[in-house]
């Protein structure tokens, strides 16, 4: 009987602790990003200056760095050397509605763009970025394209309004400037940023990029109108939600968006190694300038 | 005439630029304790310059003196600043060629020599010079002579292939790798800190190194870096990084030391609101018959000036220009 009581009373108790649970995991949810059907509500540590903890090194698990839209698996050029080991994963678009919007004379660009992709020619200046994908020849990556590379990429979020972002990659670096104002005030491979948040939402403003980087293999470009805002978003302790829209009225008929999720990498001691690439694209740009008798 | 005038005008505000320049690397005003981060690390962040004349080693010049009187040190100064410039057309036509790339492209920081005085920027050992090597293994010295070799083709506008050419030239590594040393430009360090972790990233080239100062291991032994695997601690308020595990390239570690021996302890130390002292000691006891350390006060830059993208491999035209005009002098037998 006695027992009882207690059994009840506890069950009572616990019911509380729910319903409290439940107003206040809805009164969070309010506050909280909406909520992706993949993920339920969730709110992110914050820094002592009120703001998500976004710190820690990500990777993205998407194929896009071969094709933005649905690709299947394919072969790579010159399967007689490289066999299975240059062959390309299958994967769906992580474009919105699929599809990347091209004005018709800019899809034709695209098109020869792959043609062409591990075609290179450096012997004249003028021509020096004509041909060739940018990651081909180790250059640095642009955004949004260094955040879906197979690489991981760390997230140094400092407390003097500053965030750099650095990626395995190339060792390639951006340096988020919050609530900085600016014009950009020259081009620059990885472009100029500027951050501020929204709620939980890291939202990154990108102008000022070099016109020459890709997007993927697929030969998917942009010119120097390209302008991309970068929405980052923590979905759990070990995700954030990476949202991009991409504009570029010389390419596009209208902006248009990426989504995809951002993955904690997760072992002890982790680091970021380096991919310093230079030394393994010399050959490819400039072997055939040595001379005839040397090695 | 008219041109001593102005040297001697120079001068006179030179020496009055040092006199009353504060603070004095080296001597850090006892007073200053560095803002902390949130998380209660001491506050290195912001952007940092390095650009200065004084030179690594003491020059035969200054009579053996560290430290220059204020009067030593204008002549000194205006000296290093002379031979350093490139606006001067006192050459023959192919100085004149060279210095064409002239003045307006170089941080004119570095005309200035350091607010102490000071004749060299290594303080340890007391000569200001680079201890004497070690005698090298037979190995070592056909490694070096290889290379010199390949240093005297691309000094002769011969070179073989890019293999001829040193890293920085390739733009593999420039000044990101330590010891940082102050060049002719691009002298910036922009430092960001987050708990765990500080990290540096140099403006030449773009590869940020994020030191841990977490208390973790270093890599293991076999994982070789270009820009080495460095670990960092507090000692009061100074950031010590200890780094190790560098590649064997040609050119990776300085002056060829070897890579199996070979360790740098660096130390930042913020000694006021806009300066900071960076030392760092070099060991390696199978190729100097000594340690030695350098002193170079780091200064911070006005915050409207931004560090700029340095990237150098995506449009490094000199490469074809080098190997290019290296094949012509070749059918024509020519040399420079």
């Amino acid at each position: 009987m006695r027992d009882t009581t207690i059994a009840m009373r506890r069950q009572a108790f616990l019911s509380i602790l729910v319903t409290l649970a439940v107003v206040t995991a809805a009164g969070q949810q309010r506050t909280a990003p909406a909520a992706d059907a993949q993920f339920p509500a969730y709110r992110a540590p914050h820094r002592p200056d009120g703001h998500p903890d976004l710190s820690g090194i990500w990777q993205a698990l998407v194929t896009a760095n071969w094709d933005l839209q649905d690709h299947e698996a394919q072969s790579g050029d010159h399967p007689e050397v490289m066999g299975a080991y240059g062959a390309g994963p299958a994967g769906q678009s992580i474009v919105e509605g699929g599809e990347i919007p091209y004005r018709p004379e800019a899809l034709a660009k695209k098109r020869d763009n792959f043609a062409k992709r591990m075609q290179v020619d450096v012997s004249d200046d003028k021509k020096w970025h004509a041909l060739g994908d940018p990651e081909l020849k180790c250059y640095l990556p642009g955004v949004p394209r260094a955040t879906y590379m197979p690489f991981p990429f760390q997230i140094v979020q400092g407390s003097n309004s500053t965030i750099l972002i650095a990626y395995e990659f190339a060792s390639a670096t951006r340096i988020v400037r919050m609530d900085w104002k600016q014009e950009s005030p020259a081009d620059a491979w990885m472009g100029w940023s500027r951050g501020r948040w929204e709620g939980e939402t890291l939202v990154v403003d990108v102008s000022g990029q070099r016109e020459e980087t890709w997007f993927d293999r697929a030969g998917d470009y942009h010119t120097d109108k390209l302008h991309v805002v970068e929405r980052y978003t923590p979905a759990s302790p070990y995700h954030l939600m990476y949202e991009a829209t991409i504009e570029d009225p010389n390419v596009f008929t209208r902006p248009w968006k990426i989504r995809f999720p951002l993955y904690r990498r997760m072992e002890a001691n982790l680091q970021l190694l380096e991919f310093k690439c230079v030394p393994f694209t010399e050959e490819l740009l400039y072997g055939a300038f040595r001379k005839p008798t040397a090695r | 005439m008219r041109d001593r005038v102005i040297r001697v005008m120079a001068l006179a505000v030179v020496s009055m630029a040092i006199a009353f320049a504060v603070p004095v690397a080296g001597q850090a005003p006892k007073k200053y304790s560095p803002p902390r981060t949130p998380w209660g690390d001491p506050d290195l962040q912001g952007v940092w310059n390095d650009a200065t004349s004084t030179p690594l080693q003491r020059p035969g010049t200054v009579g053996g003196k560290e430290v220059l009187t204020d009067e030593e040190a204008a002549e000194f100064q205006a000296a290093l600043a002379h031979d350093l410039t490139r606006d001067r057309r006192d050459g023959g036509p192919e100085v004149d060629v060279n210095r064409a790339y002239n003045d307006h492209w170089m941080d004119a920081r570095r005309l200035k020599i350091t607010a102490d005085r000071r004749t060299s920027l290594i303080v340890d050992p007391a000569d200001g010079r680079i201890p004497p090597l070690v005698p090298l293994s037979p190995e070592r010295q056909q490694a070096r002579a290889a290379r010199a070799a390949a240093a005297a083709r691309f000094q002769a506008g011969l070179p073989n292939d890019h293999l001829d050419m040193s890293l920085p030239v390739r733009c593999v590594i420039r000044t990101d790798s330590p010891p940082y040393l102050p060049t002719i430009y691009n002298n910036d360090f922009q430092i960001v800190q987050s708990p765990g972790f500080v990290t540096i990233a140099p403006e030449m080239i773009h590869s940020a190194r994020i030191i841990p100062v977490d208390g973790r291991p270093h890599l293991n032994k076999g994982l070789k870096q270009w820009l080495g695997d460095s670990r960092g601690r507090w000692d009061g308020t100074t950031l010590v990084v200890e780094t190790t595990n560098f590649r064997s390239d040609d050119g990776v570690i300085f002056q060829n030391a070897n890579p199996a021996t070979f360790k740098i302890t660096e130390r930042f130390t913020r000694v006021a609101a806009d300066a900071l002292n960076y030392e760092f000691t070099v060991e390696d006891p199978t190729t100097w018959t000594k340690a030695w350390t350098a002193l170079i006060p780091w200064n911070k830059i006005d915050p409207a000036e931004q560090m700029y993208e340095y990237a150098c491999h995506e449009d490094n035209f000199d490469i074809i220009h080098f190997l290019t005009g290296a094949r012509k002098r070749e059918r024509s037998g020519e040399r420079r």
